[in-house]
């Protein structure tokens, strides 16, 4: 009998002949928040801020002017704009000059980049998450991982407020990553350390106003 | 019918000691087996901690550690007003994934196959150690990254591996400090709880070749060194090796919640990625994380959310391993799942809420329990998978107390399973011992309020030998002190609650 046969066998004998019936389970725990879209705005830069992220707000038509600002704050003035990377779906408005796009290189050659520039899929205001979907604006995974800095452009309607409403709108068959602050540690001695083998500065540009939407 | 985490408690009356075990539940299915894996110590619990007990240093590391996390958990817990609504949802969903295990599991493989990914099943610890060797010898590489997982610490990889030329490369921080410092993990969130920041300061120094002679014990100086060590790994490692903390089985996704980036890194950059898995992992559907989500990182670090969580289904080209294996793994889980009280230990999603709120781990840390599951879970966990006979000592390693049920993110009872594996034990035994005969006559008193009665007045005699200290003398007379080797007896108070209370009340107790 081959293992799967063997294990699948095992869990039927485990689990009798009449089967007991399924228990019922109850989600009465809250699935929607409904409180006002610019309160959840100012909970998500809370919680992002908890987490030592920094977060800029602007203007839809500030975009790149604000990330270039958030570049200012990650690295310091006079980067250079080829040592930053950003997905290949980043709109055109929202990219400072120069800016490198990410193509089909070699995901480890990402590591030599200073910073990378992203959109999001949606954030999460009530746990300070933001959620990359691997999508063109978001880019693929090792994107937001290997520079040290990565910046994060965030729009008003992509902001959610509570954990269910945020796996609704995400396609579980892409590659997710749930980013909430920059990496951390709290192995020694559980004090906690921002920045371990992920980014160590995040910084969030968050877009509100009229036309705040990437789509 | 709504179930609270109060009524669940009940549902599940563990069977008197001496009562008949149910048609159900022992039907001979095969433990985990011996000689592979870490699951059983090389000595009894009570051996263990004597030792743990008389480490100063260890005391206070861990009393330090498990205080801090206990407040942080409690802070984030009482932010959300529907924790409890959470609580329930969270544990009537994995029984309800328990109820039809194998209908997941079977669409769950569906699933992963259909997006890239290939299926493997082990029956135990050895054959999923040979899976995964055979999979990485494919690879010809002899070197591996590996996220912290306590699947394959539990079926022992790492030392298989080894055996196979294939060097693994622990890559979270603790379980790095662990690896370079030859010990072992001591927690299941943060294994080397155990060890302050001088004693990795000193870790580091002897063992990372080209480790800065400066280095401080300053913590953000130390996870820098570890940085820097393992940077150059992760960029060159062709396979990873990880676990996994649910499975989506109608999507077939997978998901690994972490802190550092390391398991990023490692789901990530390689070509191939071999992901071990206990077979009791998954979750029927997609919106099912969304309580899970909510539960683990909050009971787990204490913090709203974790860094980061990554979820994958099979393979997506362009962006990230384009080879993907799954190892679902049993070594005996299903003879746990044959026991209609003692399954609910296979819920757990491995938060270690219960280890920090222990009163005895946090005594004698997580190496006295000899098992990679220390702690309360550990207790009621790893007798099961090995068969109480290989971890008898461990369902006594507890005070019943309750701790753990009230913080357990999915209300595992697990005072209750430890009961029942007590006198599972008890029952087991040919010889009668000073346990068994003094479990039996606890049983028989309790039953019955006149002896019961009686027993306590005895206890008052107990106060004589005391003579007015709060403890009882270590040297009793055998069989108690068997008891009072290794702890404090409190002297009995002058008067039982009920003698009190009928006394002041005059009612009947
Ligand atoms: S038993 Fe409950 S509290 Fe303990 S580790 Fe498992 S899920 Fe967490």
């Amino acid at each position: 009998m081959s293992a799967r046969e063997e294990v699948l066998g095992r869990i039927r004998t485990a689990l009798g002949e009449t089967r007991a019936p399924v228990p019922e389970v109850v989600r009465d725990y809250r699935t929607t928040d409904d409180r006002p879209a610019a309160e959840l705005l100012d909970v998500l830069v809370d919680r992002l801020e908890d987490y030592k992220a920094s977060v800029l707000r602007c203007g839809p038509d500030d975009v790149a002017a604000t990330v270039t600002a958030a570049l200012d704050s990650g690295l310091g003035t006079g980067w250079a704009p080829g040592s930053v990377v950003a997905a290949p779906g980043l709109p055109a408005a929202w990219r400072p000059e120069g800016l490198d796009t990410d193509d089909d290189r070699p995901p480890v050659q990402l590591a030599e980049r200073a910073a990378s520039v992203t959109a999001v899929a949606v954030a999460i205001a009530e746990t300070g998450t933001l959620v990359l979907d691997g999508t063109p604006p978001c880019g693929r995974r090792a994107l937001s991982l290997l520079p040290d800095c990565l910046v994060c452009v965030v729009t008003a309607d992509q902001v959610v407020g509570n954990v269910p409403e945020s796996l609704g709108r995400l396609d579980p068959l892409r590659p997710l990553t749930m980013i909430s602050g920059p990496s951390a540690t709290s192995d020694i001695e559980l004090q906690r350390v921002e920045g371990v083998h992920g980014p160590r500065t995040l910084v969030v540009v968050l877009v509100s106003g009229a036309a705040a939407t990437i789509r | 019918m709504t179930t609270t985490p109060q009524d669940l408690r009940t549902d599940q009356t563990p069977l008197a000691p001496g009562a008949p075990r149910s048609g159900t539940t022992f039907l001979g299915l095969p433990t985990a087996p011996r000689g592979v894996g870490h699951l059983r110590g090389d000595r009894s619990f009570p051996d263990a901690a004597r030792d743990a007990l008389r480490d100063g240093q260890l005391r206070a590391n861990l009393g330090h550690a498990t205080q801090t996390i206990r407040g942080k958990r409690a802070r984030v817990v009482a932010e959300l007003p529907d924790w409890q609504q959470l609580r329930a949802a969270g544990s009537a969903l994995k029984a309800a994934t328990m109820a039809r295990l194998d209908e997941h599991l079977e669409e769950l493989e569906r699933q992963v196959t259909a997006r890239g990914g290939t299926v493997h099943w082990a029956r135990d610890a050895a054959e999923a150690n040979r899976i995964v060797t055979d999979l990485v010898r494919a690879t010809g590489t002899d070197e591996v990254v590996k996220v912290k997982s306590m699947a394959t610490q539990e079926i022992g990889l790492n030392e298989a591996l080894e055996a196979a030329g294939i060097a693994a490369h622990e890559t979270d921080l603790a379980e790095l400090i662990v690896q370079l410092g030859d010990d072992k993990p001591s927690h299941i969130l943060v294994p080397a709880i155990h060890k302050n920041r001088a004693e990795i300061r000193e870790i580091f120094l002897r063992t990372m070749p080209r480790v800065d002679a400066d280095l401080t014990d300053e913590p953000r100086r130390l996870a820098m060194a570890a940085r820097s060590h393992l940077r150059e790994r992760f960029l060159r490692a062709r396979v990873a090796i990880s676990g996994a903390n649910f499975a989506v089985a109608e999507t077939g996704t997978l998901a690994v919640v972490e802190s550092e980036g390391n398991g990023r890194m490692c789901l990530t950059l390689p070509e191939t990625l071999i992901t071990v898995m206990g077979i009791e992992k998954l979750v029927p559907t997609w919106p099912d994380l969304e309580v899970f989500l909510q539960l683990l990182p909050r009971s787990s670090t204490g913090e709203r959310m974790n860094p980061y969580t990554s979820m994958w289904a099979g393979v997506t080209p362009g962006d990230g391993p384009q080879d993907f294996h799954l190892v679902l793994v049993d070594n005996g889980r299903t003879a746990v799942l044959a026991d209609e009280v003692g399954r609910q230990a296979l819920h757990c999603i491995r938060c270690s809420a219960c280890l920090n709120v222990c009163p005895v781990y946090e005594r004698t840390g997580g190496h006295a329990y000899g098992s990679v599951y220390p702690g309360p879970i550990g207790a009621v966990l790893s007798p099961q998978l090995t068969g109480v006979e290989d971890n008898a000592s461990l369902p006594y390693a507890s005070s019943l107390c309750g701790a753990c049920y009230d913080v357990c993110p999915v209300a595992i009872d697990i005072p209750s399973i430890l009961v029942h594996l007590r006198a599972e034990h008890v029952e087991a035994q040919e010889k009668p011992t000073a346990e068994s005969v003094a479990f039996k006559a606890l049983a028989r008193a309790m039953s019955s309020p006149r002896l019961w009665r009686l027993a306590q007045r005895a206890a008052g005699l107990g106060r004589l030998l005391a003579r007015g200290r709060p403890t009882m003398p270590a040297a009793l007379p055998f069989p108690a002190s068997a008891w009072t080797r290794s702890r404090d007896l409190p002297t009995p108070p002058a008067e039982s609650f009920t003698a009190q209370w009928a006394r002041e009340h005059g009612g009947r107790s």
